[in-house]
């Protein structure tokens, strides 16, 4: 009698308990090992570089992401990630208005910067309406405003050896700050902005203040937010673990985020 | 004593010797590679598709969609239950989709269970290493049997729909004959019926392509290349919605067709997808 009182839900969450212990536990467990194999991980990536060689061979250089306009912003844009970087040193940037926030241009540059917001914003503007795609599946569509990196980087006179630019952030992930890199194609691109407003506000502290990166052709992750380093690199092996980002490196997210 | 029992019935009251069964040669090696590929590839897409619906279980109309904005269709939980809403329906779907019990014995609350996912647990990282290359392979394999549908004459010759297949009554009779579970015989059975034919053309010329063309709608850098797309499928959460939709029109045409190999005779019908070779059922004695 007792079982007929059990609420139809268990019933079926112990039916499903018992079809997996009995047959289903090693089949899913050699699924398991599949992925994990090694022989396996750098098949997979193979898909990565497809998509690539393909997107580079078939995107024009300077393509545009669609721009929207004021009609078509999501009413919220949703933060994602980081949305208030720990410690005190934020903290204090944060309750000053980022008026002391500096962003280092290094690396394989002939001219070492260190711009201040002031600085940013007296760079010629662009202003784009875009669509922001995280990898998990959801969009949202912002304004965002800020100089153009391409800018930022013939500034710095970026050296012909530089083939990467990694982005270096103030929020602390686990055991590392957060960090993106993307090649010289979307670094120069026109829509690659370094923004500090969003919908004609200064950008909010939980999408990226004071600075974050928007690099449209690419998904959520790439979006390096709480950007204080711009750094031209050869190779992006001394880079964390080698990948290129953070989620790169303890994921394995795909480095080219075009799909 | 069976045999007896079945030749009284028949009308004629010789029996004709047993002709040996008649073998047809009816899919040639690309269609037979294909399909073997195909079936790998689509068990994959599906399964790692559904680890990275599971990354976010809502889906939207038109460009933007975002946990503040209205869904129309969520796989969801409560601190309870799990729940699949589409519109205002909404109905419980504890143990099976937004809270389940995984192979260890802990309850968990993705959308779709371990068993339907790749890889088991939660990784939408190893979900799109999978899908975004085998997503290649369906792609590579779809053009490829295109291109041999029309050079090699499967299409004109056996997917091509005649004048008087399309009549309302030939459509129905072949409807009725289904329903009965009356599958053709004899030299009959060595052609496509009208259903087969449309679901096959349904398959190859209208899911597929809307499976890869939504999904190529879904990647940024193909939205700056091809912006059209976007205005083709009414925006990219349009399009991954779609995506959804189509992958499971695609899992109802797979329960479909393998019950008819169930129904029409497994071993002879799987051993033509791999030899080439089917032998044709003899015609039925009491002619009906």
């Amino acid at each position: 009698m007792s079982e007929v009182m059990l609420p139809r839900r268990q019933l079926i969450a112990r039916a499903g308990g018992l079809v997996a212990a009995a047959g289903a536990l090693p089949l899913l467990a050699g699924c398991d090992a599949i992925n994990d194999a090694p022989a396996v991980r750098k098949i997979l990536s193979m898909g990565e570089e497809m998509n690539l060689a393909s997107q580079r061979a078939l995107i024009d250089r300077n393509a545009l992401a669609r721009e929207f306009s004021r009609a078509d912003l999501s009413p919220y844009f949703r933060p994602n990630g980081t949305r208030l970087p720990a410690g005190a040193a934020y903290a204090a940037h944060a309750a000053s208005g980022f008026a002391d926030w500096r962003v280092k241009v290094t690396g394989l540059v002939a001219r070492p910067l260190s711009l201040s917001l002031a600085d940013i914003r007296a760079m010629p503007q662009r202003t784009q309406i875009t669509r922001h795609d995280c990898v998990e599946g959801w969009s949202a569509i912002g304004q965002w405003t800020g100089p153009q990196l391409s800018d930022i980087l013939a500034a710095a006179g970026v050296k012909d050896r530089a083939r990467y630019i990694v982005f270096r952030c103030a929020d602390r992930l686990g055991d590392a700050l957060y960090y993106e890199s993307c090649d010289m194609v979307d670094a120069l691109h026109p829509q690659t902005i370094m923004a500090w407003a969003l919908n004609d506000k200064i950008l909010p502290i939980a999408n990226g203040a004071p600075l974050r990166l928007r690099i449209e052709r690419q998904l959520g992750y790439k979006h390096a937010k709480y950007v204080n380093a711009i750094e031209a690199v050869a190779s992006l092996d001394q880079i964390g673990a080698g990948k290129g980002g953070y989620w790169e490196d303890r994921i394995d997210y795909e480095w080219y985020a075009g799909i | 004593m069976e045999r007896t029992g079945i030749m009284a019935e028949a009308e004629t009251p010789v029996a004709p010797p047993q002709p040996a069964p008649v073998r047809v040669y009816r899919h040639r090696l690309p269609a037979r590679i294909w399909h073997w590929v195909n079936a790998v590839t689509l068990l994959i897409l599906l399964m790692s598709g559904l680890m990275i619906f599971n990354a976010h279980p809502r889906l939207y109309w038109g460009e933007y969609g975002a946990n503040f904005d209205r869904a129309w269709l969520v796989i969801g939980s409560t601190p309870d239950s799990g729940y699949l809403r589409v519109g205002d329906w909404r109905i419980n779907t504890t143990g099976v989709l937004g809270r389940w019990t995984d192979a260890q014995g802990a309850e968990k609350t993705w959308a779709f269970p371990g068993w339907a996912t790749i890889p088991t647990s939660y990784s939408l990282a190893d979900g799109r290493r999978w899908h975004l290359l085998f997503a290649w392979l369906l792609s590579t394999g779809l053009t490829l049997y295109m291109l041999w549908t029309l050079i090699g004459g499967h299409l004109r010759k056996d997917l091509h729909i005649r004048r008087a297949e399309w009549s309302p009554r030939h459509i129905w009779h072949d409807v009725k004959a289904h329903a009965r579970l009356r599958f053709p015989r004899g030299e009959a059975a060595a052609r496509y019926g009208i259903l087969q034919k449309l679901s096959y053309i349904g398959v190859i010329f209208v899911a597929l392509p809307l499976m890869i063309a939504t999904g190529l709608t879904m990647s940024p850098g193909m939205n700056a290349a091809w912006p059209w797309l976007l205005d083709v499928f009414g925006g990219r959460q349009s399009a991954r919605s779609i995506h959804f939709i189509t992958a499971w029109a695609l899992v109802a045409f797979f329960l479909v067709h393998i019950a008819m190999v169930l129904l029409a005779g497994p071993i002879n019908e799987v051993r033509s997808m791999v030899t080439g070779w089917f032998r044709l059922p003899p015609e039925r004695e009491e002619g009906a």
